[in-house]
């Protein structure tokens, strides 16, 4: 199991880091094998950060991640590598993903030089190939081309397969499709729902409701770097508890019923009257379902 | 009718020839129509929309005309378009936040755009104001820097200034993509109202986003790999798609509000056809589960019924 | 970029040029096809390697040594000798190849120092952050704002044996900090990118992320770099030489004008003796500076205009 437990970042900014910022605040979760949990926020919520802390990319300021019991926060050198195999990121932007100087295989060739070295060619051939059909791809044409030659679907995907290579466990998805095609979306979504059959437990970080809805066991929303509600999906979206998640479940567009008339009158990013109640602990509400209100109204 | 396009082409040249991005698309905007143009990378909504109000870079007119209000506009000719931008035709950009300049207040920033114009500030502020309290902004906005305002402030400064010479066209290019989903319903609405209170006369949006054309638009307008593909009012599209990309599309799309492990959604197989040398015939032939024989011959947009344009073999 | 952008890149390479030539081959070849078409890069080029093959052939052509006495004092340039002679009965040619020899030695130690040194730093800078990036930077600023010549000539002068090498140390000691201080801001941009995460998430430590991902990405600008580098150590050691502060066993065009000008070659007319090696630094260097404006034009599409 991956856990959180009261993680917090804080970055300082201003001469001599006078000010603090805090993009991330004490936030706890955990993530279990073959559950997919969706964290959502909007920007500047803090969910980046949380997916980067967990890969190691950014260190946690207080708190601790824990994978399996053992702390991860502090590990460096063959530790870190170590931590790697179970645990890997996709990210935002595919052919950002990718050094624009070498061809797309060579993200497999990283893993190679750093886990696999030992493998003789022909046993390492077979485990690419063997790596790419497992995400639905020909092995014919995604190897020994440049990624702008690939489309950002199949760049994804090659980045999942890269990530199955070693013994993941864990896997940190951070706005995977929202550069996609809505065509090419849904195969990938569905990708990660296999991945979640196969026993892998997946962070799927994104500001899109509907997906969160889709695949989701478990649903955390963000905001302002705390976690305002979390619970069961069905329970989140069906019966929100914080008035935050109210106003996003409201504002998202359906293709099934058209918005409520009047219904929460439109709030631009960073306005708003929301009560300052980010401060409120999380309050159980069900055995499967939290949120940060202020006692019962 | 407000705007009349009839039969554009629009190519980028390139090196290696021309990318036929827009490749001969005839349609009509009513007035106080809300119309949405959909589809994905690729499929020449972009393309479309620059065209009707500036062709940049390698992109060339290569044939069809486009008209507003009856009048014939020289979308070949940046030089005799110029009198058109901003007036007839304009444009609400992307990324708000970086559209206006940051070292100037708002205030002299729209004198100056007005000015340009040739419209005189003075006489328009009055009208100015009472817009920016239409949006829920105050006078003094005009006098703070653009630094100073939040990003959802900012969003509704450049709609206001893109609309305050009552355009007969206003073009919405991917204005709901990069926002958050409170903003973005914020932005879906005020265009609605624009509209509503006669601002703008016609408006065409353009998203890869159905569910928030179905939340806002009057008709949907559906394209592929630089062709017209189905026209129909927004409920029509979602409810009852002709064409079998559309309903591929829509089947595909989790707003629809099912759950993995009750129903699962399918993509579209395959990859848009390559638009330097596009296929001959239907060019969703070869992605589509109806195909037949006659898809070789491309079929024409036609009108089904009333308001209902489809171009397939099979839905006519 | 947009999917579709990244299509049309695909398709055509270098948009952004109005004028289409030929259709140019793709990956790799497309930079040679651009270089051997850019003006400025082929000027720049001749110029310079015309002054290298002189350099480097220009000592056997000649049979007189460049400290070598005993020549007609003062002749101007006749078939004995091809610039002519010194004040003090040296041949001028001689020492002139010489001279450019000792030009190009010093530039490409000097160059290279400076090079390693910036690399260096300002990959260390620009990768890791933090405290690093600020006593780095402090280290950085410090040496940029003593005053290099002012430093170079006191050391010089405190220096009993001055040789050609320790020469190029000291100006490559001496110049790095404009070239860390460019690499790190590249280095900064380049290491947020997702794919050095990446490899982070790979097992790569710092110094292959460095090596492996980050300068290849950066490799037309680190070349552009060293170019400039080379130059700028060049017109320094001439400097120096100028002032009688370089080698004084080594024969270098900086010293040759210092004797000039000690010996009154300006008022008596003895064009033949300064002249050459004012005129070599100035080609070698201008040279060098508009092949670096020309490769940038041939690395960067966008600069490109026909």
């Amino acid at each position: 199991m991956l856990t959180l437990d009261t993680v917090s970042k804080t970055y300082r900014v201003g001469t001599f880091g006078g000010k603090a910022i805090e993009a991330v605040s004490h936030v706890t979760f955990d993530v279990r094998p073959g559950e997919v949990v969706s964290l959502i926020g909007e920007s500047g919520s803090g969910k980046t950060t949380v997916g980067r802390m967990i890969l190691r990319l950014t260190p946690v300021t207080s708190g601790a991640i824990t994978l399996d019991g053992k702390d991860v926060s502090g590990l460096g050198g063959g530790a870190l590598r170590g931590y790697y195999t179970h645990v890997q990121g996709v990210f935002q932007d595919p052919f950002s993903s990718y050094n624009p100087v070498f061809k797309a295989d060579r993200v497999f060739e990283l893993v190679r030089r750093a886990y696999l070295s030992n493998l003789s060619k022909s046993e390492w051939d077979d485990k690419v190939r063997a790596s790419l059909e497992a995400v639905g791809l020909e092995p014919g044409d995604c190897l020994g081309k440049y990624p702008h030659q690939l489309s950002g679907g199949q760049l994804q995907r090659i980045l999942i397969a890269r990530a199955l290579m070693l013994e993941l466990r864990y896997l940190v998805a951070d706005e995977i499709i929202s550069m996609l095609d809505a065509s090419t979306r849904i195969d990938v979504l569905n990708l990660l729902g296999d991945l979640k059959e196969r026993g892998v437990g997946i962070l799927f970080i994104t500001h899109d409701l509907s997906l969160g809805n889709y695949i989701s066991d478990t649903t955390l929303i963000l905001r302002r770097g705390r976690i305002v509600e979390m619970g069961a999906t069905e329970e989140v979206y069906g019966k929100p508890a914080h008035q935050y998640t109210q106003m996003l479940l409201t504002s998202v567009p359906h293709l099934t019923e058209r918005w409520a008339p009047g219904a929460h009158a439109p709030v631009m990013a960073g306005e708003g009257t929301e009560a300052e109640d980010g401060d409120a602990p999380l309050i159980r509400l069900t055995d499967d379902h939290f949120a940060a209100i202020r006692g019962e109204t | 009718m407000s705007l009349v396009v009839d039969d554009l082409r629009v190519y980028y040249r390139t090196l290696r020839g021309d990318v036929k991005a827009l490749d001969g698309v005839s349609f009509t905007v009513a007035d106080g129509e809300i119309m949405g143009l959909a589809g994905e990378s690729g499929c020449g909504k972009t393309t479309l929309g620059k065209s009707l109000i500036r062709l940049e870079g390698r992109m060339k007119h290569m044939g069809g005309t486009v008209s507003l209000e009856g009048e014939l506009l020289p979308i070949e000719d940046d030089r005799a378009m110029a009198k058109y931008r901003f007036r007839q035709v304009s444009i609400v950009p992307q990324y708000a936040m970086s559209a206006l300049s940051p070292t100037r207040r708002v205030g002299r920033l729209i004198a100056d755009l007005l000015e340009a114009r040739g419209a005189r500030f003075e006489t328009m502020r009055p009208e100015l104001v009472r817009r920016l309290s239409v949006v829920g902004l105050s006078e003094d906005v005009l006098e703070r820097y653009p630094i100073e305002l939040s990003g959802g402030m900012k969003q509704r400064v450049v709609m206001v200034l893109s609309t305050l010479l009552d355009p007969a066209l206003l073009i919405a290019d991917e204005l709901t993509s990069a926002l958050d989903v409170s903003t973005q319903k914020a932005v879906a609405e005020l265009l609605v109202e624009f509209r509503d209170r006669g601002f703008v006369k016609s408006t065409i949006v353009i998203t890869h986003d159905l569910s928030i054309l179905y939340q806002m638009a009057d008709t949907i307008l559906v394209m592929y790999a630089g062709k017209l593909v189905e026209k129909a009012p927004a409920d029509a599209i979602v409810e009852s798609p002709r064409h079998p990309y559309t309903q591929l599309l829509l089947a595909s799309l989790p707003e629809s509000g099912v759950r993995y492990e009750e129903e699962r959604l399918t993509g579209i197989p395959g990859r848009p056809p390559s638009l330097l040398s596009p296929p001959t015939g239907c060019r969703f032939r070869d992605r589509c589960p109806l195909a037949f024989e006659r898809c070789e011959e491309e079929p024409p947009f036609v009108e089904l019924e009333p308001g209902r344009h489809v171009a397939c073999w099979k839905a006519a | 970029m947009t999917t579709t952008e990244h299509a049309i890149e695909a398709l055509d390479p270098q948009h952004g040029v109005t004028t289409p030539v030929a259709t140019p081959p793709r990956g790799r070849n497309e930079t040679l096809y651009f270089a051997l078409r850019n003006r400025k890069l082929l000027i720049g080029l001749t110029v310079v390697t015309a002054f290298l093959v002189l350099a480097i052939v220009g000592p056997w052509l000649t049979d007189a040594e460049p400290f070598e006495f005993g020549f007609p004092t003062g002749e101007p340039p006749s078939r004995a000798h091809w610039l002519g002679t010194t004040a003090s009965g040296q041949d001028v040619f001689s020492q002139f190849v010489y001279g450019l020899r000792s030009s190009f030695i010093v530039g490409a130690l000097g160059g290279c120092v400076a090079a390693l040194i910036g690399m260096a730093v300002g990959f260390a800078a620009g990768y890791r952050g933090g405290v690093v990036d600020e006593l780095l930077s402090m280290l950085t600023n410090v040496v940029l704002v003593i005053p290099t010549l002012a430093v170079l000539i006191i050391v010089a002068a405190y220096l009993t044996v001055r040789g050609l090498v320790a020469e190029a140390l000291l100006i490559g000691l001496t110049s790095w900090p404009w070239a860390a201080r460019a690499i790190r801001a590249q280095t900064f941009s380049l290491a947020s990118r997702d794919f050095v995460s990446l490899a982070r998430l790979s097992g790569s430590r710092g110094w292959q992320v460095i090596v492996r991902e980050i300068a290849p990405n950066m490799s037309s600008y680190l070349f552009l770099t060293f170019i400039l580098l080379f130059g700028g150590a060049i017109l320094t050691a001439a400097t120096l030489d100028f002032l009688g502060l370089g080698p004084s066993n080594t024969m270098s065009l900086g010293l040759m004008m210092n004797t000039a000008v000690i010996s009154s070659a300006l008022q008596l007319g003895m064009w033949w003796w300064f002249v050459p090696p004012g005129l070599g630094i100035t080609a070698i260097v201008g040279g060098l500076y508009v092949m670096n404006v020309g490769l940038d034009e041939v690395f960067n599409p966008k600069l490109r205009r026909t």
